[in-house]
């Protein structure tokens, strides 16, 4: 006769855990930044590095805080892509404190004072950007040419000094290193009166979107094929994104091609492919159900139009991403899927 | 399609098959011990009989301490259960409580046979004209006979026929589809009886009035399909179909096999029988078979004992009764280090603390699982919503939700959620990045469901017997009052009478 220790179910080994989820969208993102870094310098890899480093500061600072372990969930990697996806977002040349301001309201903020992992209403990497967006609008516009425009190239140390310094490196002003993103130009063309078609004569645009961004959307593409096909993410919130941004704008560019971008325009331009994939697809602060995710996928798109056409800001992606986060749990009430047996109205336990 | 009912396409079972949301593809891990025949092992030199085998009441002893008892006699009697009979011949040594076969680690009452060595059985009777049982005939057979569901779910085979005859059921679905990992004694039983599960089959289908009987088996069972085929090619076999259905678990859940099987769905809190089915496992219907034409009582079943911490895995043909270890030992002993046993498969079954634990009906699977086999436990984390647990759920249901609305007592929500129609596969736990025992979590609030239905009858129960009491009181106070009412009256008329009287005669007071 022998004795036997008791446990729950399953007894099989388990294969996944949140920080190896973590770790495949990291991996997701590898290509894109990639991309990133060949269109527009290094910058942004120093970017990654400087928000990473000041979330897993803040994460530890406030774990503590509220008295939790730090292991399991410094270890878990969310505070990383939380870092990554802000980095994303903020201009390469943004100062260094941008970083941390982003993050004290990113993890700090929008994170640990909702009760920390899985518990935030609100997308934390989208919050930090939107905070940074709206207080620092100056250091915000911070944004480089595609280098094979650039009249000067910004390499990595003179990256590194302005990022810590703010000192231009080369004789001259912000200006002539930045350069305003193609969003933008569209933006202040259409709103001088210029055509669509006169305003993309100018060398920033490619063939969709932007010179270079349109490439580092495509790569952003492969890797959430890549998450896609390991299950990381659904497939409802990217193609109600990019289907609801195509159906939406081609009525208003047939009727107007002059004053609206063509529908592939605006899927390349901008956040759109990176917030399809990697951003709206955060499950914490997302919808739950398969149909509430089509919801909230179309509702990011309609937002994101209307801010990109009517709005103050050239793109609204994170707006439409928070506004989205906060009808959530609304859309998820009346998007339940019906369960094994229940009749298709749902009415049937009530009248029992 | 449309104007078909759901009897038409119940009727269609088995023509073609359909999906059922979620589930899992498990590596099986079947073929280890189906490699040698089943064996019986020897006589265990103890058996402990539980009189509780299935959900409901306990049987009331038919023995006690120092009785001599022979195979296949009532050794436990219960009108709403099942009986339950000695496995061999011996002398019973006590009717204790004992360590039972269940989740909890419970106690209760067993009866204790020594086993004399003899094996002598008591007399039987089997049942004559096949064809002429009537169903009541048959499931008073059934019930004195102790058959329960060999599924798991073990419940009272008598009551399932007797319910699927009153409610005119037109097919029996036979379940073989064995989707937990590992185990495999079904397989080995069709592929060794299949003659008593076709007879067993028969047998069912007459008693529920049933046109057709459709057996379902996984498509990786390859030997399987021949033998069932070969054993139901005869005259009276007629309308018994053989499915293969893809092995994906859990679709041997019945609901989840029924959607298979007829792309229909069983009402929620409704039963297989709602769309003219019955569901029966293929062991049942073998038990079945040896019950009529034998007379033979339950007391034996076959199990498959395996897992990396077993020597040979093997299925066997045990007592019920027999002490794990005894098996364990017919199969060449542990090997290794063995960090759990386990009752069941990996996905549904349960871990228990000690090996002397008996056999039941319920027990299909004695797992011994070795440390590589069970990953070391892993801290829970939060959840975070990644929403594999309803991707995976066959039910349909949104775990992550129910899991918050359980964990915060929002119960109304979780029973409009569906909590009540979970299944408990595990699909979810398994899935689950975040390490959640969400089926703990659903067990423990599915029970607090029950509970708070219970109370609220409780209360409609006592408000009912309080407003029936006002009633009544106000009746009696009524009726009161009338009675004083009608003598005042009647007291009235007296006096008024002898008022009158009295002028007239001039009563002697008055004078």
């Amino acid at each position: 006769m022998r004795s036997f220790q008791t446990s729950n179910a399953p007894h099989m080994p388990q294969q996944i855990s949140v920080a190896k989820v973590m770790l495949q969208v990291l991996l997701a993102l590898v290509p894109g930044i990639l991309a990133y870094t060949w269109y527009f310098g290094p910058g942004i890899l120093v970017q990654i590095l400087l928000a990473t480093v000041f979330a897993l500061l803040i994460e530890a600072l406030f774990l503590r805080m509220r008295g939790r372990p730090l292991k399991p969930f410094i270890d878990d990697y969310s505070a990383v892509v939380t870092a990554v996806l802000f980095a994303l977002c903020v201009p390469p040349l943004a100062p260094w404190w941008i970083s941390l301001v982003g993050m004290l309201f990113a993890i700090g903020f929008a994170k640990h004072l909702y009760g920390g992992l899985g518990q935030n209403v609100f997308n934390p990497a989208m919050v930090g950007y939107v905070v940074v967006l709206i207080s620092f609008p100056q250091a915000m516009t911070a944004w480089l040419p595609p280098v094979t425009l650039a009249e000067h190239s910004i390499g990595i140390l003179d990256s590194l000094q302005v990022i810590f310094t703010g000192q231009v490196p080369i004789a001259g002003s912000w200006d002539a290193i930045t350069q305003a993103t193609p969003l933008d130009t569209l933006k202040t063309g259409i709103d001088s009166g210029r055509m669509i078609s006169e305003i993309r004569q100018s060398p920033l645009f490619g063939d969709f979107g932007g010179l270079g961004w349109e490439w580092i959307a495509n790569w952003f593409a492969l890797g959430g094929i890549f998450l896609l096909y390991k299950r990381v993410i659904s497939w409802q919130v990217p193609a109600a994104i990019i289907g609801s941004v195509i159906l939406l704008s081609l009525p208003l560019w047939l009727a107007d091609p002059d004053s609206s971008p063509f529908p592939l325009q605006h899927v390349f331009s901008g956040a759109l492919v990176l917030a399809a994939f990697f951003i709206a697809t955060d499950p914490v602060s997302g919808c739950v159900s398969p149909r509430g995710r089509l919801v909230f996928g179309a509702g990011v798109a309609v937002i994101t139009l209307v801010i990109r056409r009517w709005g103050g800001y050239p793109d609204g992606v994170a707006f439409a991403v928070l506004l989205m986060n906060m009808a959530a749990p609304l859309i998820d009430r009346y998007t339940r899927p019906r369960i094994y047996g229940e009749k298709p109205d749902g009415r049937d336990k009530k009248n029992e | 399609m449309s104007q078909l009912s759901p009897f038409d396409l119940a009727r269609d079972a088995g023509r073609h098959t359909h999906h059922f949301h979620g589930g899992l593809k498990l590596r099986h891990n079947k073929r280890i011990s189906c490699q040698t025949p089943v064996e019986r092992p020897p006589l265990p030199d103890i058996l402990v009989v539980p009189l509780l085998q299935q959900a409901g009441d306990i049987a009331r002893p038919l023995v006690e301490a120092g009785d001599l008892v022979l195979k296949g006699q009532q050794i436990g009697h219960c009108q709403n259960c099942v009986a339950v009979h000695a496995p061999t011949s011996g002398t019973v040594e006590a009717v204790e409580d004992r360590l039972m076969t269940h989740a909890s680690g419970m106690t209760g009452l067993c009866v204790i046979i020594r086993p004399d060595g003899k094996d002598q059985w008591t007399r039987l009777e089997p049942l004559d004209h096949i064809a002429d049982i009537s169903p009541a005939r048959l499931a008073r057979q059934l019930q004195e006979c102790g058959l329960a569901g060999l599924g798991g779910a073990v419940f009272p085979t008598h009551a399932k026929t007797l319910d699927g005859h009153q409610r005119q059921v037109h097919t029996l679905i036979l379940n073989g589809a064995e989707c937990e990992p590992y185990i495999s004694c079904d397989e080995m039983l069709m592929r060794e009886q299949p003659g008593k599960i076709i007879l067993g089959a028969r047998i069912l289908r007459r008693a529920l009035g049933a046109e057709r009987v459709v057996i379902a088996i996984e498509d990786q069972m390859g030997a399987v399909h021949q033998a069932l085929a070969y054993a139901a090619d005869c005259a009276e076999c007629t309308q018994i179909t053989v499915v293969k259905v893809t092995t994906i678990y859990p679709e041997g859940g019945e609901r989840q096999l029924i959607k298979v099987l007829t792309g229909l769905e069983v009402p929620l809190g409704g039963r297989p029988s709602d769309l003219g089915l019955v569901c029966q496992n293929v062991a049942t219907a073998a038990a079945v078979a040896e019950a009529v034409s034998e007379g033979k009582p339950l007391i034996e079943r076959y199990i498959t004992v395996t897992g990396n911490g077993i020597s040979r895995p093997r299925n066997l043909l045990a007592l019920i009764g027999t002490p794990f270890y005894h098996l364990v030992d017919a199969c060449g002993g542990y090997t290794g280090n063995v960090a759990r046993l386990v009752v069941g498969g990996p996905m549904m079954g349960y871990p228990v603390s000690s090996d002397a634990t008996p056999v039941v009906k319920a027990v299909n699977c004695i797992l011994a699982l070795t440390d590589k086999d069970i990953a070391a436990p892993q801290a829970e984390m939060p959840c975070i919503r990644c929403g594999e647990c309803s991707r995976a759920c066959p039910a349909t249901l949104l775990p992550q939700q129910l899991h918050l609305q359980v964990n915060n007592g929002l119960w109304d929500e979780a029973e409009e959620y569906g909590l009540l129609a979970c299944i408990e596969c595990g699909c979810c736990d398994f899935v689950c990045p975040s390490h959640i025992p969400l089926v703990s979590w659903f067990r423990h609030g599915k029970d607090m469901l029950r509970q708070r239905a219970d109370e609220a009858q409780a209360t409609t129960l006592a408000r009912q017997r309080f407003e029936a009491r006002e009633v009544r009181l106000l009746r009696k106070k009524q009726a009161r009052a009338e009675k004083m009412a009608k003598r005042k009256q009647m007291l009235q008329q007296k006096t008024a009478t002898a008022q009158q009287t009295g002028k007239s005669a001039k009563g002697p007071e008055d004078a």
